[in-house]
């Protein structure tokens, strides 16, 4: 089923394919939180053109299949006269993409804050942007860092997406190795079996995380 | 304008609406002056919370004015968080961070509104704690404490702005009864000190020992707003009379 010899000459190519995708999920997780945490507080802002918007965006990106996101972004980006390659273009895109579903993520963690809080951090005099620093955001985010980590997963399978504009993640050059060797059966498995092995540990120590935070709480 | 220079906390003609016909304070007129200690009684639901939680802020007011010191709160040009500042504030549920320390908890506000260094904040905090008892508890977090501790850490956190004014809403009720004792004695001692404090509170016994004042409120009204010992003895009104027999003698109606 697996032909180990043809993963071991392949090797450097794999290797750098899953740290393509490492860095893609690790970018587009971080960019999505900070992206997200703007969103969310948009969205929870009293000014009600600007929770508008912010709810405009997370419904549309969460409304359009991220297939077409990449494609849209890859295509329609050098059409206005940009000219970044398939690499930036994933790299904004899964940003964009995830930001919309942390920023939802977020919003319910600062909505699960109790108002005392609030009140508390506003009755000492801390301004709204102290108040979000140094009360509300830490906790919200330690709250929903089992949720974020969940979504983390999802993207790191998501990222094989970036394959069919031809970029070499993980995905890609399992691609490249299975169709050069004629070896297809062999390869999708190994990277099936790659996937199950980074995946699956990370979502069992998740539901530990869980377990340990609702309690603290 | 201030009409005495010694006067703290000033309501003048204060109305407040929840939506549009709640009328939760009706034409609130209420002086606290340097130093006093003013107990505020009254139903459940009377508006004490929303009262009190005027002063500074956490509720606006629709109409009428309210001075604290010689500022104006209700002044849209008031910057409130100066103002906030200088009014602290305890309340029922103690509200403490429960992801930082009991020493960052107090640090927190002074470090970041009165821009003190972390190091001279600490030390402040360190003598707070001290006063209320509690500074072998500085690198604890909120949820390993009991209640009335804090509570105690809560109201060393409200000090360490060095207030003005401290406001308390109903401390002692979220707390077990053996607990009460140790916060009412910590706000004995500052009242002592001298602080302004406005006091909701049923604790009859402080009222009595401690207050200078005792404002009793009903349905969002000053029904009397007497001496303790007069407010205790000769209540004027009859809601006064059947809310204090209803404290004081829950059982025996
Ligand atoms: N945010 C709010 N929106 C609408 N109504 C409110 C709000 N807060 C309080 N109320 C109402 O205003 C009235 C006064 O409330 P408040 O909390 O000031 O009373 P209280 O005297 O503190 O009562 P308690 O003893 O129960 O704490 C109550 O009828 C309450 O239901
Ligand atoms: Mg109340």
């Amino acid at each position: 089923m697996i032909d180990l010899q043809l993963v071991l000459d392949n090797r450097e190519l794999l290797t750098e394919g899953m740290l393509y995708s490492l860095q893609l999920t690790a970018f587009a997780t971080l960019g999505g939180i900070v992206l997200g945490c703007l969103l969310a507080l948009a969205r929870l802002s009293a000014f009600k053109p600007l929770s508008l918007l912010s709810a405009a965006y997370v419904n549309l990106f969460r409304s359009v299949p991220l297939v077409l996101v990449i494609f849209w972004f890859y295509f329609l980006i050098p059409y206005f006269g940009f000219q970044i390659g398939p690499d930036k273009s994933v790299f904004i895109t899964f940003t964009l993409f995830e930001a919309a579903y942390f920023s939802e993520i977020i919003r319910a963690g600062i909505q699960s804050i109790s108002r005392g809080q609030l009140a508390a951090a506003y009755a000492l005099g801390l301004t709204y942007p102290q108040t979000m620093r140094y009360v509300i955001l830490p906790q919200a985010l330690r709250n929903m860092l089992p949720v974020m980590l969940t979504q983390t997963v999802v993207l790191f399978q998501d990222t094989s997406l970036v394959t069919i504009i031809g970029i070499k993640d993980f995905m890609g050059s399992t691609s490249v190795v299975a169709s050069n060797n004629g070896a297809m059966t062999e390869m999708y498995t190994f990277a099936a079996i790659a996937y199950f092995c980074v995946c699956f540990p990370i979502s069992m120590l998740l539901k530990r995380l869980h377990k340990r935070i609702a309690v603290i709480r | 304008m201030n009409a005495d220079a010694s006067t703290m906390i000033r309501f003048v003609n204060v109305n407040k609406w929840y939506g549009r016909d709640h009328h939760v304070l009706k034409n609130i007129n209420l002086e606290v002056r340097q130093g006093e200690v003013v107990v505020v009684c009254g139903p459940s639901g009377s508006g004490k919370s929303t009262l009190i939680r005027t002063i500074n802020q956490l509720e606006p007011i629709n109409d009428g004015e309210i001075w604290v010191d010689s500022v104006r709160v209700n002044d849209p040009r008031t910057d409130i968080n100066t103002l906030r500042a200088e009014v602290g504030f305890v309340f029922q549920h103690f509200n403490l961070y429960p992801h930082l320390t009991v020493l960052d908890n107090i640090t927190l506000a002074p470090i970041q509104v009165k821009k003190i260094t972390r190091d001279l904040a600490e030390r402040t905090a360190l003598e707070l704690l001290e006063r209320v008892g509690l500074a072998h508890k500085k690198d604890a977090y909120p949820a390993n404490l009991s209640g009335g501790q804090q509570q105690r850490v809560a109201i060393a956190r409200g000090l360490a702005m060095n207030p003005q004014v401290m406001l308390f809403d109903e401390p002692t009720s979220a707390l077990d009864p053996e607990m009460i004792g140790e916060v009412l004695a910590v706000m004995k001692q500052l009242a002592e000190s001298g602080m302004t404090m406005m006091v909701v509170t049923h604790e009859m016994g402080f009222a009595r020992e401690v207050a200078d004042r005792v404002v009793f409120l009903d349905q969002g009204e000053i029904v009397e707003d007497a001496r303790p010992e007069e407010f205790f003895t000769n209540p004027r009104s009859e809601r006064a009379r059947q809310f204090l027999r209803q404290i004081l003698a829950p059982l025996h109606q």
